[in-house]
């Protein structure tokens, strides 16, 4: 079964490409290489999901290719088949959107490319929770690294998407030597076979453990957003089509998240508490930075790329909370912690994949992606801005929306292990409580200011005037994650009891669970139970709704809205995204350190006569301007020095040939 | 069932106490400011006179805002459901716990702003960001005061909370529970928007914050969130009450305890009302920007709150 889908899943992909490649027309090619994607993730889900129900773990090993690096080994286990679900829940709505929303490239060979390398990227997110040795995993990586790359750099005609996609490919790959290394740290001279890495990591010395913990952090970290490698989320989202964006966001990063949990909790035994709480704390100031950031943000996805950070960073605060249980010997709250980053990856891929997509009918339908330059347009759009608002409520982890189960558990997860671990954790966990507190109470700001600013209130451009309702396939497609929001929300343990196989098989036994519709988690004194909480709301709400029809027998009158005695209403007197952030940006003033820059142009004859003022207000991340000018800086002057070489002589190059051959031989020498 | 049955009653009592409460509270500053002031029925009056009238709905606005009002009534009535009142049978712990009270909070909050904006005044946007950024910088200090209670407690279900207090009142004399209801105080008038924090008197000035997002709202609708914002008040004065000070609960269902148990959180719902207005009668209105340093008190306080608990338990 699993064999079969997995076949048929690849054999769809495959197919994918070549019918966007080799398809005469170009609406032809569009429809049935979505069709195979979206075919492609159907198999990949029944991969996903038989796994999780019959728990029977499949290997595959194949010595045809990548023979020379130990041939291409796959295996499926409960963890990687959570993860597989999860690229295919985000994919096919996203092959199912891409149908309309990419119709204008019909004629373009950009548009076959696209949809040719959406299959390519589809392949290689749903091979790397497979892997089960360094160089398919490192293949699979590379793929899925190599297609969006690409498909960040698609769109020559958006602005600024050659920058965006260098800072991706830089980071990606500064991602990939570390890894590579992490790798090959972890095999200490055995093959590189996962089984035998689990079996060495034992035997790691002190000093190699920490520096693969280190080079394992920066690699996945690096692809999750990790602060201080976040830096490409927020150039590369806005670059990409939207479908890509919400792929990426989706499950791209969250591979990041399967990458470290493989490697530190199924490949490495228990480290040591200060790992835990170090990437505890890097979690807190990732979901901290990203929330802050997204709250000041006026481009839709970008907002949308913060607000993933943000996600990232709560997800390694479970895993941070995991791997500090573990190492406590706390089986039941490491096992708790690792659930609950895992709900996280889920809820946060359904309801970002769902965010992203709406955000792309937004810049469809109104040609415009910064929130200054839109607004009312639930008026013209009406479905997507009922969709919209399903996802910003789940981000914001309003009660009864999937975001909220998570934050929940995020709570009581703190609490549980304030309660029953060391003394010493009296400061960090309430810490650490206090900024996941605080973080969800900004995610709801984030929340309102982006529905509030981008759907309500008046068009503040023409685009935002004239907005059209994204296609019938397009808001088919959004409707897919809103549903899957609405029922995690309701019925969250139809996940929760999946993910306790999910973390047994890794060793951390979680205990029998209530499988009934409330949640409730061993070690944890209270409950939660979602649908009764919406049922309870439905009905406050019909009884308010029934009394307000009873009552308003008299008129309702349609008016103008009181604007302080101003007769015409327009859009210059209402709130603008910035305006809305401003408190904000005030009260965190030491963390955004915003510029401003006021000039008064007067009138020569007097100065009390002001012609024009114009206020620059700039809000440039100064943490990245401080990390990463320096790296700039070096990079460039060692590239200056470096083509220096390039006199034209071809002389001088054809001795530097063997002269290059000579060192490597060396070099190859001196290592054996 | 008797216990669905209680949870109904206190669900009704609750929501019919809320006007009175604000009325309380209102004519206690006019006594205290000496006005003679409108007795404590009055709210009932202007919830009579406002659900009775026609409305008048701006001609920007769209289905949010008609939707606006119901989420507000149904989150806060789902959130006082939650809240344990006069028994401590507690049928609410079922559905969920402090976190997710503080959550339905939250989404009352959100509607309320997105009602707020949805119009397209600058006064409403105001509003809404004002409101948003207060409730945003709340969440720390309450989510940390229920850390505090919910240590000592072993739950954060607000029925174990006060039976476990009930059975064991030495837990009330620790430094954690006194600094702990302090934090919560301070957090609850954020909350509320009373002052320091937003003036619940004042109406078309540019400190506004409640009465801003409001503005629009007319007839029904704004019967709807002026008793939203009553519930919300009274609920939050209960959990006070009953978190920190539970005794008096009726621990058997007999109708002596519950007749009993009613007076005494009605008493105990005066004493918190009157701390308020005495409270609004002498501070002023904080600037918007100052709010976050008695955020920081109360966070601070929490703090000391949560990790005390960690030496008394």
């Amino acid at each position: 079964m699993i064999g079969t889908a997995l076949a048929s899943a690849m054999a769809a992909f495959a197919a994918g490409a070549v019918f966007a490649l080799a398809w005469p027309s170009g609406a032809g090619a569009r429809r049935l290489s979505l069709a195979s994607a979206f075919a492609g993730c159907v198999a990949a889900l029944v991969l996903g999901v038989d796994m999780l129900d019959s728990g029977i773990s499949w290997t595959w090993q194949s010595q045809a290719v990548l023979q020379p690096l130990g041939g291409v080994s796959l295996r499926v286990d409960p963890l990687g088949a959570f993860f597989v679900a999860i690229v295919a829940l985000t994919g096919a709505p996203a092959s199912l959107y891409a149908l309309g929303y990419l119709r204008e490239l019909d004629g373009r060979l950009r548009g076959r490319a696209v949809h040719a390398l959406f299959n390519v990227f589809l392949a290689g997110m749903c091979l790397v929770p497979l892997a089960d040795n360094a160089a398919t995993f490192l293949f699979a990586w590379e793929v899925m690294a190599l297609s969006s790359y690409l498909l960040v750099v698609s769109d020559p005609e958006q602005e600024g998407a050659a920058a965006a996609g260098l800072w991706y490919a830089v980071m990606t790959h500064a991602g990939f030597l570390a890894l590579l290394a992490a790798f090959v740290m972890l095999a200490q001279n055995g093959p590189l076979e996962f089984p035998a890495m689990r079996a060495a990591a034992g035997t790691l010395t002190p000093a190699a453990q920490s520096t693969s913990v280190l080079l394992t952090l920066a690699a996945f970290g690096s692809k999750a957003g990790l602060v201080p490698l976040h830096v490409w989320l927020p150039r590369a989202h806005p670059a990409a089509p939207s479908h890509v964006s919400a792929l990426m966001s989706g499950a791209m990063v969250k591979l990041g998240v399967y990458g470290t949990i493989r490697v530190l909790f199924d490949l490495m035994p228990p480290l040591s508490p200060w790992w835990g709480g170090a990437v505890l704390a890097l979690g807190v100031v990732t979901a901290l930075t990203g929330v802050l950031y997204s709250v000041a943000e006026t481009h839709i996805k970008r907002v949308l790329a913060y607000s993933t950070v943000e996600n990232i960073g709560l997800i390694f605060v479970g895993l941070g909370f995991a791997l500090l249980m573990r190492a406590y010997d706390s089986g039941v709250l490491a096992a708790m912690g690792l659930v609950v980053a895992l709900l996280h990856t889920l809820n946060h891929a359904v309801f970002k994949s769902l965010l992203f997509l709406a955000a792309g009918a937004v810049v469809h339908g109104a040609r415009a992606s910064s929130l200054e330059a839109l607004g009312g347009l639930i008026k013209r759009m009406p479905h997507t801005a009922a969709l919209c608002l399903i996802g910003v409520l789940a981000l914001a982890a309003v009660p009864p929306l999937n975001g909220f189960t998570s934050e929940w558990l995020t709570f009581q997860l703190l609490l549980a292990g304030a309660r029953y671990t060391a003394p010493s954790l009296a400061i960090m966990l309430p810490l650490a409580l206090a900024a996941v507190a605080l973080v969800a109470g900004l995610a709801a700001v984030s929340a309102v200011r982006f529905f509030g600013i981008a759907f309500l209130a008046l068009p503040r451009t023409d685009g935002a005037r004239d907005a059209h309702e994204a296609p019938l396939t397009m808001r088919a497609a959004m409707a897919m994650p809103a549903l899957a929001c609405v029922v995690l929300g309701l019925v969250p343990t139809l996940a929760v009891t999946q993910l306790t196989a999910v973390v047994s098989d890794l060793g951390l036994p979680m205990g029998q669970l209530d499988t009934g519709l409330a949640l409730s988690l061993p070690l944890i004194g209270s409950r939660l139970w979602p649908i009764a909480i919406a049922a309870l709301m439905a009905a406050a709400a019909i009884a308010a709704v029934l009394g307000t029809r009873a009552a308003r027998g008299r008129q309702v009158r349609i008016d103008a809205a009181w604007n302080c005695g101003r007769i015409a209403q327009s859009p210059r007197s209402e709130y603008t995204a910035a305006a809305f952030a401003e408190p904000l940006k005030r009260v965190f003033t030491g963390f955004y350190r915003p510029t401003h820059e006021v000039t008064v142009e007067v009138h020569p004859v007097s100065p009390y006569f002001v012609r024009a003022i114009t206020l620059r207000a700039d809000l440039a991340p100064w943490m990245e301007q401080a990390i990463y000018a320096p790296v700039v800086r070096a990079a460039q002057r060692l590239s200056a020095q470096a083509s220096r070489l390039h006199t034209g002589s071809i002389h001088l190059y054809l001795a530097l040939l063997p002269a290059a051959l000579l060192v490597l031989l060396l070099l190859g020498r001196w290592i054996r | 069932m008797t216990t669905v049955v209680l949870a109904a009653a206190e669900l009704l009592f609750l929501a019919i106490l809320a006007p009175a409460v604000v009325g309380y509270v209102r004519w206690l500053k006019a006594r205290l400011q000496s006005r003679r002031g409108a007795d404590l029925f009055q709210p009932y009056r202007e919830f009579r006179k406002t659900f009775a009238k026609g409305m008048v709905i701006a001609d920007t606005a769209s289905w949010l805002f008609h939707l606006a009002p119901y989420v507000v009534v149904a989150s806060t009535v789902a959130a006082a459901v939650l809240v344990p009142v006069f028994s401590a049978s507690q049928a609410g712990d079922q559905f969920g716990d402090l976190f997710a009270l503080m959550a339905l909070l939250i989404l009352g909050t959100m509607f309320l702003a997105l009602g707020g904006l949805d119009p397209g005044t600058a006064f409403g946007g105001m509003g809404s960001s004002r409101e948003m950024t207060v409730a945003a910088l709340t969440e720390p200090t309450l989510a940390i005061a229920v850390l505090a209670l919910a240590l000592t407690a072993g739950s954060s279900s607000l029925g174990v909370i006060t039976g476990t207090l009930l059975t064991t009142p030495a837990n009330a004399i620790g430094p954690g529970h006194a600094l702990a209801f302090a934090a919560f105080l301070i957090a609850m008038l954020a909350e509320t928007g009373r002052l320091p924090v937003d003036n619940p008197a004042t109406h078309l000035e540019l400190t506004m914050i409640h009465e801003a997002m409001i503005l629009e709202y007319s007839g029904p609708y704004l019967a709807l969130l002026e008793w939203a914002a009553a519930l919300k008040l009274t609920l939050l004065l209960t959990l006070a009450a009953n978190l920190f000070v539970p005794w008096g609960m009726a621990t058997s269902v007999g109708a002596a305890a519950l007749a009993f148990g009613l007076v005494v959180v009605v008493a105990k719902i005066a004493v918190l009302a009157t701390l308020l207005a005495l409270l609004e009668t002498r501070v002023a209105k904080l600037r918007l920007f100052r709010v976050p340093e008695l955020l920081a008190v109360s966070f601070t306080l929490a703090l000391l709150a949560a990790t005390s608990s960690f030496f008394t338990r």
